[in-house]
C-alpha cells in the first residue's frame, strides 16, 4: 500500500484529481445541509440574479439565480450528488456484466466466445452518443434509460478488457494447478483468474466515471436524460440555452462543474495506470 | 497483400449483417408499429389499419419481414421520412458534405495543432511546456463539448461579435449547391465575399469540434515520440552527427507515427457522436442536427437510416484505417 500511494503520489495531477474527488464526494454526501437552498425552491423576488461579484449580485445567491429564481449553488451541489450516483450506477452495471460476459467467453471459448464478441464489436461499430441516444429514444427520455443506454455504450470496452487478461492469465500454471486441486469452473472463474485481472479493471472503472458522467450529461442536454427540475447539470445546460446570451452563470456554472468532474475521473485514472500497471510507467 | 485485404474484408461481412439486424430490430423495438406512428395521433379504421399492415408487409413473420429489409437495403431503399415524405438516402445525401466538411477541417485542425505540440512536449520532455501542455490536453480530453460551444459562442460570437452564432453562410449570399462542400462552391461563386462568410462560419465549430481529438492527438504525439525517443537508433543518428531538427523529424517522427495514425483513424466515431452536440449548437444542417430533429419528431425511419449509413461509414473507415496499417506495418499482414 505504501508503495502503491508513492508511486501514484509521483503523478501530480493524479493526487489533484484525487483532492477534486474528496471534495465532490463530500459535496455530494452532504448536499442537505451544504447547499444553502432546496435544488428545486423558486424565490420569485430573484430571477437571473448575478453572481455575488457582479453588479446586482448579493451573497445570499453566491453564483446567481435561474429565471425561475432557483439559486444556482445549491442546484450544483445537489447535481453533485446526482452525477456521482449516475457515474457509479452506470460503471457498476457495465462491470457487473461486461466481467460475467469476458470471463464466459473465456472459459467458454469456441461459439460462445464468437458470439459474445462479435455482439460487442457490433455495438463498437455505433459512435457511443449515437448509440446512447438511439437507446434513449426507443425506451423513452428519462434518467434512468439514459443510464441504461450509456452503460451499453461502455459495456465493450470492459468486455474485451476482462477477456483478454482472463484469457493470458488462463495460460499460466497456476490456473492448471487450482483446476487439479479439484476447483470447480464458477470458483477458478471469481476466486483465482478475476482477483488477477482486477489492475487494468479499476484503470477500467475510474476512466468509465468519466465517460458515464459526460455521455449523460450530454443526453440531458439534448432533452434525452433526467427531466427538469432534476437538478442534473446538463438539463440544467439545456433549460439555459433560450436565454444564456443575457445571463452568462447560468450557463456557465453547471458546465464547468462537469469539466471538473470528468478531468478529476480522468486524472484518477491515468494516476491509477501509472501505479498499478508498471510496464507503462515512464 | 491481396491476401490480407480480403481477408479483412470478408471479416466485416458478418458485422455488417449484424448492424443491418440491429437496425432492423430498432424500428421493432420502437411502442406502435410504424403504422400506428406514421398516422400519428389521429386514429385509423381497423380495417383500414389491417390493410396498410399487409401493403407494407408488416403482417408477416419477423424473419420475413428481415429478409424484405436486406432486400430493400441492397436495392438502396432506406424507406421515407415520416414528417417531410421524402427519401431517406436523398435527405441523408444532401445534409452529408455539411458535416463531413465539419468533421475533415475539425480532424485537420486537431492534426496540424496536436502533433507539432505532442512533438515539442516530447522534445521538451519535464519542462513547464511539457507539463503545460499535458495539464491542457487531459482538460481538453474531459471537455463537455456542448458547454465549450455554448461557451466559444458567448466570447466569441456575442461578447466580440468576431463571429456568427450560427448556420454555414451569411444570409445575404446564395450559393448554386455543386459539390455541396461550401468551402468549394463559395470558392468558385462569383461573390468572393461568399468565401470569407463561410469561413467565418466554419472556425467556431471547428475548433468546438477538434477540441477532443486535439488533445487526444498531442498526448498520444507525445508518449509514442518518448518512446522512440529512447530506441538505438536515434543514439546512433545523433552520433553521427545529424542535427537534431533532422533526428526528430525523420528519425524519430516517421517511426512514432504508426500509433498516431491509428488513433487518428479511431476518431471517427467520436467525431460523428462530436458532430450531433455541435452541429444542435451552431445550427449546423448536417447530420447530427438531422438525427436530433428525427428524435423530436419520432421520425423513426430517419433514425434508423441515418444510424444505419454512419455505423456503415464507420467501419468502411475502420477498415480503411486497417488496411493503411498493413501497408504501414508488414508484421502485421499475416
Amino acid at each position: 500500500m505504501k508503495d502503491f500511494w508513492r508511486s501514484y503520489a509521483q503523478n501530480r495531477g493524479a493526487v489533484v484529481g484525487l483532492g477534486l474527488m474528496v471534495v465532490l464526494v463530500i459535496l455530494a454526501v452532504t448536499a442537505d445541509v451544504a447547499a444553502p437552498f432546496s435544488p428545486i425552491e423558486q424565490y420569485r423576488d430573484a430571477f437571473l440574479a448575478p453572481p455575488v461579484w457582479m453588479e446586482g449580485g448579493s451573497f445570499r445567491y453566491l453564483l446567481g439565480t435561474d429565471d425561475v429564481g432557483r439559486d444556482i449553488l445549491s442546484r450544483l451541489i445537489f447535481g453533485t450528488r446526482l452525477s456521482l450516483m449516475i457515474g457509479f450506477m452506470v460503471v457498476t452495471l457495465a462491470l457487473t456484466v461486461g466481467t460475467s460476459l469476458g470471463l464466459i467467453a473465456a472459459f467458454a471459448g469456441g461459439i460462445v466466445d464468437i458470439v459474445i464478441m462479435r455482439l460487442m464489436d457490433v455495438i463498437l461499430v455505433f459512435p457511443s452518443l449515437l448509440l446512447a441516444i438511439v437507446i434513449v429514444a426507443i425506451l423513452g427520455p428519462g434518467l434512468f434509460n439514459a443510464m441504461l443506454a450509456v452503460a451499453v455504450v461502455i459495456l465493450p470496452s470492459k468486455t474485451r478488457l476482462v477477456r483478454a487478461s482472463a484469457l493470458s492469465e488462463l495460460a499460466k500454471d497456476y490456473v492448471t494447478a487450482t483446476r487439479s486441486a479439484g476447483a470447480g469452473t464458477l470458483r477458478l472463474m471469481f476466486l483465482s483468474v478475476l482477483p488477477n485481472c482486477l489492475a487494468p479493471l479499476i484503470v477500467q472503472a475510474s476512466l468509465g466515471f468519466s465517460t458515464a458522467i459526460l455521455d449523460a450529461a450530454a443526453l440531458g442536454f439534448l432533452g434525452l436524460g433526467a427531466q427538469p427540475p432534476t437538478p442534473e447539470w446538463g438539463t440544467m445546460l439545456a433549460g439555459a440555452l433560450q436565454y444564456y446570451q443575457r445571463a452568462w452563470w447560468v450557463l456557465a456554472f453547471p458546465g464547468l462543474s462537469i469539466l471538473i468532474t470528468v478531468l478529476a475521473f480522468n486524472l484518477l485514472g491515468d494516476g491509477l495506470r501509472d501505479a498499478l500497471d508498471p510496464k507503462l510507467k515512464r | 497483400m491481396l491476401r490480407f485485404l480480403l481477408s479483412r474484408v470478408t471479416l466485416i461481412v458478418p458485422t455488417f449483417m449484424a448492424v443491418t439486424l440491429a437496425s432492423f430490430l430498432l424500428i421493432h423495438a420502437v411502442p406502435g408499429d410504424p403504422i400506428e406512428v406514421r398516422v400519428g395521433e389521429h386514429g385509423i379504421a381497423p380495417e383500414r389499419l389491417a390493410m396498410l399492415r399487409h401493403q407494407f408487409g408488416l403482417d408477416q413473420p419477423l424473419w420475413k419481414q428481415f429478409l424484405d429489409y436486406e432486400v430493400q437495403l441492397a436495392h438502396g431503399d432506406l424507406g421515407l421520412s415520416v414528417v417531410t415524405h421524402a427519401s431517406v438516402w436523398d435527405e441523408f445525401l444532401t445534409l452529408f458534405p455539411a458535416t463531413i466538411e465539419l468533421a475533415a477541417c475539425a480532424l485537420i485542425f486537431a492534426i496540424l495543432v496536436g502533433l507539432p505540440l505532442g512533438v515539442i512536449a516530447a522534445v521538451r520532455r519535464g519542462t513547464a511546456f511539457d507539463y503545460g501542455l499535458m495539464g491542457v490536453s487531459v482538460t481538453g480530453a474531459s471537455m463537455p463539448i456542448f458547454w465549450w460551444g455554448l461557451m466559444v459562442i458567448l466570447v466569441f460570437s456575442v461578447a466580440l461579435g468576431w463571429t456568427p452564432v450560427s448556420g454555414r453562410i451569411g444570409d445575404m449570399f446564395y450559393i448554386e449547391p455543386w459539390s455541396g462542400f461550401m468551402l468549394i462552391d463559395s470558392w468558385y461563386s462569383d461573390d468572393k465575399g461568399a468565401f470569407k462568410s463561410v469561413v467565418q462560419h466554419l472556425i467556431l465549430p471547428t475548433i468546438v469540434l477538434g477540441t477532443v481529438p486535439l488533445a487526444t492527438i498531442a498526448r498520444m504525439t507525445r508518449s509514442s515520440m518518448l518512446e522512440v525517443l529512447g530506441e538505438d537508433f536515434i543514439r546512433t543518428a545523433r552520433a553521427k552527427g545529424l542535427s537534431p531538427v533532422r533526428v526528430v523529424v525523420v528519425h524519430a517522427l516517421r517511426n512514432a507515427l504508426i500509433p498516431v495514425v491509428t488513433v487518428i483513424g479511431l476518431q471517427m466515431g467520436g467525431l460523428m457522436g462530436g458532430a450531433i452536440l455541435t452541429e444542435t449548437i451552431f445550427a449546423w444542417p448536417g447530420i447530427g442536427h438531422w438525427l436530433v430533429e428525427a428524435i423530436q419528431r419520432r421520425d423513426y425511419p430517419v433514425l434508423q437510416g441515418g444510424t444505419l449509413l454512419i455505423a456503415v461509414l464507420v467501419m468502411a473507415v475502420n477498415l480503411g484505417v486497417d488496411v493503411t496499417y498493413g501497408f504501414l506495418n508488414p508484421r502485421i499482414r499475416r
